[in-house]
C-alpha cells in the first residue's frame, strides 16, 4: 500500500469535518450524519453502514500467559467509504483496512492490511456474525460467541471470545457526542468477553486468557477541524466496574471529555464533557515523537482517581495511519488494566 | 552616494571587458557543466525508475499463470483469504496504448510513479472512472475514456484503476498478481491454493540498477570536478579584477566611502555578476543535457523496452544546487579579497602588486600545503574507511596536486633554462618562468581538466571491458528456463541431454555464511564456467578443485565482508569446512554468494532439486520450440539471454557517449581559462616584450614564441596529469566504488586514449594562445615605443 495515498484517502473525511458540519442528516457529500435518539436493531446494526463514511470493529484484550506475563492484543477493522452507498465488484467505493497488534512487555509487533469493498475480499456480514478482511477475521454463530484470527510476518494469534454481559450504549443511548459544534458518532461497546487463545510470538506460542473488549463505531465526521487528536482510554476494574472515557485535544489547548461508566452487570451512566479528565504524567520518547505513556485519570463523580501506566511505552502502531495503542495498568483509587489509544501526536 | 559608488565600481568592467566576459563565462561555462552532469544524471535516474516502475517488473516477484494469459478474478480473492498478499495487475491494448490495471489500494508503494498522484483520482467513484497517460497516448484514448494527462508516466502506456481497466476491455480477469514484499506467518504453499498459477521471482534488473548507481556517481563526481575547473577560472578574475581595482578603492575611501559599505557594495557587485554568469551556466547546462539526453533516453528504452521520453524537465535539484554552488564557490573566492580590503590602509600606496611578484617564499608556502594535502591523502587511502573519506582523499589528492603544479613547473623551466645556451631560448624559459605565478592558476585548471579525462578514460574503458567480461560470464548460457516441478526438472534435464546440449542446472538455497545472509550455488563444472568465469583471486586449478568437491569459490561481496580471500577455509555448511579456491567478481549482486560442484550440493541437500536450467546452443529458436512442443513448458518460462546481453551492452554503449561529449566539454572550459589569463596578461606584458621587440625580435616571431610557450606549458601539465589521472581513476574504482556498492572495478590502462588526450590538451593550449598571439603579433610598434617613453 502507497502511504501517501492511503493518507490522503483518510484525510478526506476530516477535510470534510473541516468544511463544516451543518447539523442536517446528510453531510455536503452524500454521507448520513449520526443523529440524536438513535434505535439501534440488531444483530443488523453488527454489520456495515455504507452510507456513513467510516466505521471500525475494535477489539482490544489483556491477556495473561501461563507465567503471569501481561500481554496485549489488538484486532480492528476499519471501513472508510470514497462515497456513501455500496456497489458491486471494483466499482465499490467502499474501502476496508485493519490493524493487528502483540504486545508484550518488551515487544510490540504490528501487521496491517488493505482491501477494496465490493470483491469479497473483506467485509462484516451482521448474521451469522462475520468480519473478515484476507485471513484475518472475527466470526461467530452470534456476536456471543466468537474465533478471532490474525496473522503478521512475524506474529499470529487464534482466540475464542465468550460475551460474560450485556452491550452497552455510550452517551445517549448511543449517540455519542464528541464536540461541542456537535460532531457525534454512534457507539455502543461489548465490554464483558472473555478470551483465551493461543498468541504465536517469534519466540514461540503462548497459551493465554484474559478478557476483552469490542467497540463498534460509525460516523460522518469523525472530528470537529479545531480537533487535533485524542486520548482514549478504556479501563476494567477489580471489582468488575469498567469505564470508558476519551477527551478530544483542541487546538485551542482546551479538551473536550465524554465517558462512560459501566457497572458490572453493564448498567451504564455517560458523563458529559468536563467531568472526565486525563492528565499526562510521564513522557516517552517513542517514533521520532514524544508521547505520554502515563496518566492520572480521574471522574470525581465516581471517586476515580487513578494512574493509568502503559504495559509496554513504545507500543507504536507505525502503519499506514500512525497511533499508539497498548495495554495499561491501573493503581490508586481503583485497581485493573485496560488499553489505552493515542492519536494525533506528531 | 550608493548609487555613485556602484558606478564607480561597475566602470570598471566598462573598461575591462574582457576581464567582465572571463569571469561571467568562467562561472557560466563552471555551472553548465555541473548543472549538466546533474540534469542528466536526474533524468536518467527517473526515467529508470519509470520505466522499471511503470511496467512493474524486476522489483517484485509476481504470480503468472502457468497457461494462457488470464487469472480469474476469484484466484486473486482465494489466495487474499489465504493470507497470499498480492496485488492485481490487468494488462491490455486499447487504440495502440498500452492500459494497465491496477489497485491502488493495495499495490505496493512505488509500484507505479504516476500513482500516488493519481491515486485518489482515480479512486474517485463521484466521476466517469479516469485514465492516466502521457500526452501522446491522451490523444489516441480520446473519446474511448476520460483521460487525465499526466508528464511524468513512461510514454505508450496508461494506467487506471483495475475496474476501469477492466470495463474499457470488457474483461473480468487478471492478468498478473504483484507478489508483495511482507508476507504472514502461516501462509500455505501456492499449489494448495492456486496450482494453475506459477510464481516467478523478480529479475535481476537490479543488477543493471547497481551499476548505473555506480557510473552515475562517478559522473557525478567529475561533474563536481569540471565545476571546481571553473571556480579555478572565477578565482582568477576576481583576483585581477582586485589587484586592478586597488586604486579606485583607494580614491573612494579617501573620498569617504565608508569601509563598510564597500565591502557590502563590492559583495553584492559580485554575487550579482556571479548570479547572471550562473544563470547562463543553467541554461547552457540545460542545453547540453537536452542535447545529450536522447543518448540516455535510448538507453533506457533499449534496455526496458519501454518508451521513455526524451525531453529535459526543469527539475529544481540541479538547477538549485548549480546556483547555489557557484554563489558559495564565488563568496569563497571573493572572502580572501574582502579581506585584503578591509586591512589595506587608508592611504597605503597602490602598488600593483599584479603578477610579478610571487617570490620564493609562496612558492614554498604552495609547496607545503601541497605535500601536507597528499599526505592526508596518502593516509586517507591508507586508513581511512567510508564514502565521505573516499571524497575527502579525492579532494586532498586533486588540490594538493594542483597547488604542487607550480613549484613543479618552476623547476622544470628553471631546468630548462640551464640547458639552452642562445641567448634567445634563455630569455624564452626566464620569460616563461616570469609569466608562470599569473598562468598558475589557469594551468591548475587544465591540469584538473586533463586528469579528470585521462581519470574519465580509464573509468569507463574498465568498466566498460569489466561489464562486457561479467555479461559474458553470466549471460553465458544462450537459453535460460525456468520450472516450477521435480518432475518437469527431470524430463527437461533428460530431454536435454538427449539433444547433446551442455546444460548447466542452477541448484541454490539460502544459508548463513561466515555470519552473513548467502547464497550457496551448485553448480555442474564444464566448459562454460571454466572458460567465462573471470577470478579476481584464484589458484592455478580452482575449477577442478571445485568439481573435486574439495574447494569453493565466493563472491568478491562475502569475501570482503567476512574478511576472506583465497587461501582460507570457510564453513560452506554446518560441518563442511573447506579451503576457498578463487574469489569471482559480482557486480551489482548486493548479496553473498558461494560456490560448490553441484554433487556435493545434491549431498548436502537431497530434497532440492534444480528449477532453473542454462542451455548452451546455436540454435536457440529451434531448441525453444523443441522443449514447448515436447514438455509443454510455457514460452514466458524461456528466456533468449543473448538478446539481454546484446540489449544491456547497447546500453553501456550509449551511456558511454555522453560521457565522452562531457569529456571534451571539460578540456574547452581548461582552455577557456587558459585563454583568459594569456588575454588578460597580454596588455601587462607589453612593457616586458618592448625591449626584447627593440631588441630585433620581429613580432611575428614573438607571436609564435607565445605559441610556443603554450604549448611547452601544456606538454608540462600533461606530463603531470598523466600520474594524476591515473591515481584519480584509481580512487574512484577501488576507493569510492567499494565503500558505496561493495565491490571493486578492476582498473585497466589504455595507452592510446591517453596519448590522444594529450594531443587534445596541446592543440586546446594552441588554440587558446592562438588570439593573444595574434594580438601581439598585430600591435603597433607605436604602442610598443610608447612603453619607453612611459617609463616610470
Amino acid at each position: 500500500m502507497n502511504v501517501r495515498v492511503f493518507a490522503l484517502l483518510c484525510l478526506l473525511p476530516f477535510a470534510a469535518a473541516a468544511q463544516g458540519f451543518s447539523g442536517l442528516g446528510t453531510d455536503a457529500e452524500g454521507f448520513a450524519t449520526p443523529q440524536a435518539n438513535p434505535s439501534f436493531s440488531f444483530p443488523m446494526d453488527h454489520g456495515p453502514h455504507p452510507d456513513y463514511r467510516i466505521e471500525w470493529w475494535y477489539l482490544t484484550a489483556n491477556l495473561l500467559g501461563p507465567d503471569g506475563t501481561p500481554y496485549g492484543l489488538q484486532w480492528t477493522l476499519f471501513r472508510t467509504a470514497l462515497a456513501p452507498g455500496e456497489a458491486e465488484g471494483w466499482q465499490s467505493p467502499q474501502i476496508w483496512f485493519a490493524h493487528a497488534a502483540v504486545t508484550t512487555p518488551e515487544t510490540h509487533l504490528t501487521a496491517e492490511r488493505f482491501a477494496r469493498g465490493g470483491i469479497g475480499q473483506a467485509g462484516v456480514q451482521a448474521d451469522p456474525f462475520h468480519a473478515w478482511i484476507d485471513e484475518w477475521a472475527l466470526e461467530g454463530l452470534n456476536f456471543d460467541q466468537m474465533k478471532l484470527t490474525a496473522n503478521g510476518p512475524d506474529f499470529a494469534y487464534d482466540m475464542a471470545l465468550t460475551a460474560m454481559g450485556p452491550l452497552v450504549f455510550h452517551g445517549e443511548d448511543g449517540f455519542s457526542v464528541k464536540s461541542a459544534e456537535g460532531q457525534a458518532s454512534y457507539y455502543y461497546s461489548q465490554p464483558f468477553f472473555q478470551i483465551e487463545g493461543v498468541l504465536t510470538l517469534p519466540t514461540g506460542p503462548v497459551e493465554v486468557t484474559g478478557s476483552a473488549w469490542l467497540d463498534r463505531e460509525w460516523s460522518s465526521q469523525p472530528l470537529s477541524d479545531t480537533q487535533s487528536g485524542w486520548d482514549w482510554f478504556s479501563l476494567s476494574f477489580d471489582d468488575g466496574a469498567k469505564l470508558m472515557g476519551f477527551q478530544l485535544r483542541q487546538t485551542d489547548g482546551t479538551d473536550y471529555t465524554s465517558a462512560t461508566w459501566i457497572t458490572p452487570d453493564g448498567a451504564t451512566t455517560a458523563y458529559a464533557d468536563g467531568s472526565f479528565g486525563a492528565e499526562a504524567l510521564a513522557l516517552t520518547d517513542v517514533a521520532d515523537r514524544t508521547i505520554p505513556t502515563q496518566w492520572r485519570v480521574i471522574l470525581p463523580e465516581r471517586q476515580v482517581d487513578v494512574t493509568v501506566s502503559a504495559l509496554n511505552p513504545a507500543a507504536w502502531m507505525g502503519l499506514s495511519i500512525p497511533y499508539w495503542e497498548g495495554p495499561v495498568t491501573i493503581s490508586g483509587s481503583h485497581a485493573g488494566q485496560g488499553y489505552l489509544e493515542m492519536t494525533g501526536y506528531e | 552616494m550608493i548609487r555613485a559608488c556602484l558606478s564607480a565600481l561597475l566602470s570598471h568592467w566598462r573598461r575591462n571587458p574582457i576581464q567582465l566576459f572571463a569571469y561571467l563565462a568562467g562561472l557560466a561555462l563552471a555551472t553548465a557543466l555541473w548543472s549538466g552532469v546533474q540534469a542528466i544524471n536526474t533524468e536518467a535516474r527517473a526515467s529508470y525508475a519509470a520505466a522499471a516502475s511503470t511496467l512493474g517488473q524486476g522489483q517484485y516477484d509476481q504470480l503468472v499463470p502457468r497457461r494462457g494469459n488470464e487469472i480469474a478474478q476469484q484466484t486473486y480473492i482465494d489466495l487474499r483469504r489465504a493470507g497470499w498478499q498480492v496485488s492485481p495487475v490487468i494488462e491490455g491494448r486499447l487504440n495502440g496504448v498500452r492500459l494497465l490495471g491496477i489497485d491502488p489500494i493495495t499495490s505496493p508503494a512505488g509500484f507505479l510513479p504516476a500513482q500516488a498522484a493519481g491515486a485518489p483520482q482515480m479512486l474517485d467513484f463521484t466521476q466517469p472512472g479516469q485514465v492516466f497517460t502521457g500526452e501522446a497516448a491522451a490523444r489516441d484514448l480520446d473519446g474511448v475514456a476520460p483521460v487525465t494527462v499526466d508528464t511524468t508516466m513512461a510514454p505508450g502506456i496508461a494506467i487506471a484503476d483495475i475496474g476501469v481497466v477492466q470495463d474499457l476491455l470488457q474483461r473480468q480477469d487478471l492478468t498478473r498478481l504483484i507478489v508483495l514484499p511482507d508476507q504472514p506467518m502461516g501462509r500455505p504453499e501456492l499449489g494448495t491454493v492456486a496450482p494453475q498459477l506459477r510464481f516467478q521471482p523478480s529479475q535481476q534488473s537490479a543488477d543493471v540498477g547497481e551499476l548505473t548507481d555506480s557510473f552515475h556517481l562517478n559522473l557525478t563526481a567529475f561533474g563536481l570536478l569540471s565545476f571546481a575547473v571553473g571556480l579555478f577560472i572565477v578565482h582568477s578574475t576576481i583576483g585581477l579584477a582586485f589587484e586592478q581595482r586597488r586604486g579606485m578603492i583607494r580614491t573612494m575611501r579617501s573620498l569617504g566611502v565608508p569601509l563598510r559599505m564597500l565591502i557590502v557594495l563590492i559583495t553584492a557587485e559580485m554575487l550579482m555578476l556571479a548570479a547572471i554568469g550562473a544563470g547562463l551556466g543553467i541554461v547552457f547546462g540545460y542545453l547540453i543535457a537536452a542535447f545529450l539526453l536522447p543518448d540516455v533516453a535510448a538507453t533506457v528504452r533499449g534496455l526496458y523496452g519501454a518508451d521513455i521520453s526524451g525531453t529535459l524537465k526543469f527539475r529544481a535539484e540541479w538547477w538549485l544546487s548549480g546556483l547555489l554552488i557557484a554563489l558559495l564557490g564565488t563568496a569563497a573566492a571573493l572572502s580572501n579579497r574582502i579581506w585584503q580590503i578591509a586591512r589595506m590602509p587608508l592611504l597605503a600606496s597602490v602598488r600593483p602588486r599584479a603578477w610579478a611578484m610571487v617570490a620564493g617564499r609562496r612558492l614554498r608556502l604552495l609547496m607545503m600545503c601541497s605535500v601536507s594535502l597528499l599526505c592526508v591523502a596518502l593516509l586517507l587511502g591508507l586508513f581511512a574507511r567510508g564514502l565521505t573519506a573516499g571524497f575527502a582523499l579525492l579532494a586532498c589528492l586533486l588540490i594538493g596536486a594542483a597547488l604542487a603544479l607550480p613549484v613543479l613547473a618552476e623547476r622544470a623551466l628553471s631546468f630548462l633554462q640551464r640547458m639552452t645556451r642562445a641567448p634567445i631560448w634563455d630569455w624564452f624559459w626566464a620569460d616563461t618562468r616570469q609569466q608562470l605565478p599569473g598562468l598558475s592558476l589557469a594551468l591548475m585548471a587544465l591540469l584538473l581538466a586533463v586528469s579528470a579525462n585521462i581519470g574519465v578514460a580509464t573509468m569507463v574503458s574498465s568498466f566498460r571491458l569489466t561489464f562486457v567480461a561479467f555479461l559474458d560470464q553470466r549471460l553465458a548460457p544462450e537459453l535460460f528456463i525456468q520450472v516450477d516441478t521435480q518432475d518437469q526438472s527431470r524430463q527437461l534435464e533428460a530431454f536435454l541431454q538427449s539433444e547433446g546440449v551442455e546444460v548447466l542446472p542452477l541448484l541454490s538455497t539460502q544459508a548463513n555464511i561466515a555470519g552473513q545472509p548467502a547464497k550457496v550455488y551448485g553448480v555442474r563444472v564444464g566448459p562454460t564456467y571454466r572458460e567465462n568465469w573471470v577470478f579476481l583471486d584464484a589458484t592455478d586449478d580452482a575449477w577442478d578443485q571445485v568439481e573435486a568437491g574439495q574447494a569453493v569459490v565466493l563472491n568478491e561481496q562475502l569475501a570482503r565482508r567476512a574478511d576472506l580471500w583465497v587461501g582460507d577455509t570457510i564453513e560452506a555448511a554446518p560441518g563442511l569446512t573447506l579451503p576457498i579456491a578463487a574469489v569471482v567478481g559480482d557486480y551489482g549482486n548486493p548479496h553473498g554468494q558461494v560456490v560448490i560442484s553441484e554433487v556435493e550440493f545434491e549431498t548436502l541437500h537431497p530434497e532440492l532439486f534444480p528449477l532453473q536450467f542454462g542451455v548452451r546452443t546455436q540454435d536457440v529458436a529451434g531448441l525453444r520450440n523443441a522443449i514447448a512442443g515436447t514438455l509443454g513448458i510455457p514460452d514466458s518460462a524461456m528466456i533468449n539471454q543473448a538478446a539481454i546481453k546484446e540489449i544491456s551492452l547497447g546500453v553501456f554503449e550509449r551511456t558511454f557517449t555522453v560521457t565522452a561529449a562531457l569529456n571534451a566539454l571539460t578540456l574547452m572550459v581548461a582552455g577557456f581559462a587558459l585563454l583568459m589569463s594569456l588575454l588578460t596578461l597580454a596588455d601587462l606584458r607589453v612593457p616586458q616584450l618592448a625591449p626584447v621587440w627593440a631588441l630585433g625580435l620581429t613580432r611575428r616571431t614573438l607571436g609564435q614564441l607565445e605559441l610556443l610557450r603554450a604549448v611547452v606549458l601544456a606538454a608540462l601539465v600533461f606530463v603531470c596529469a598523466v600520474p594524476l589521472g591515473l591515481a584519480l581513476a584509481w580512487v574512484l574504482l577501488s576507493i569510492i566504488n567499494v565503500e558505496a556498492f561493495g565491490w571493486r572495478l578492476p582498473m585497466f590502462l589504455f595507452p592510446a586514449d591517453y596519448a590522444r588526450l594529450g594531443i587534445y590538451a596541446l592543440i586546446a593550449a594552441a588554440l587558446a594562445a592562438l588570439w593573444p598571439a595574434l594580438r601581439l603579433m598585430r600591435t603597433p610598434p607605436s604602442t610598443l615605443l610608447k612603453v619607453f617613453a612611459n617609463e616610470r
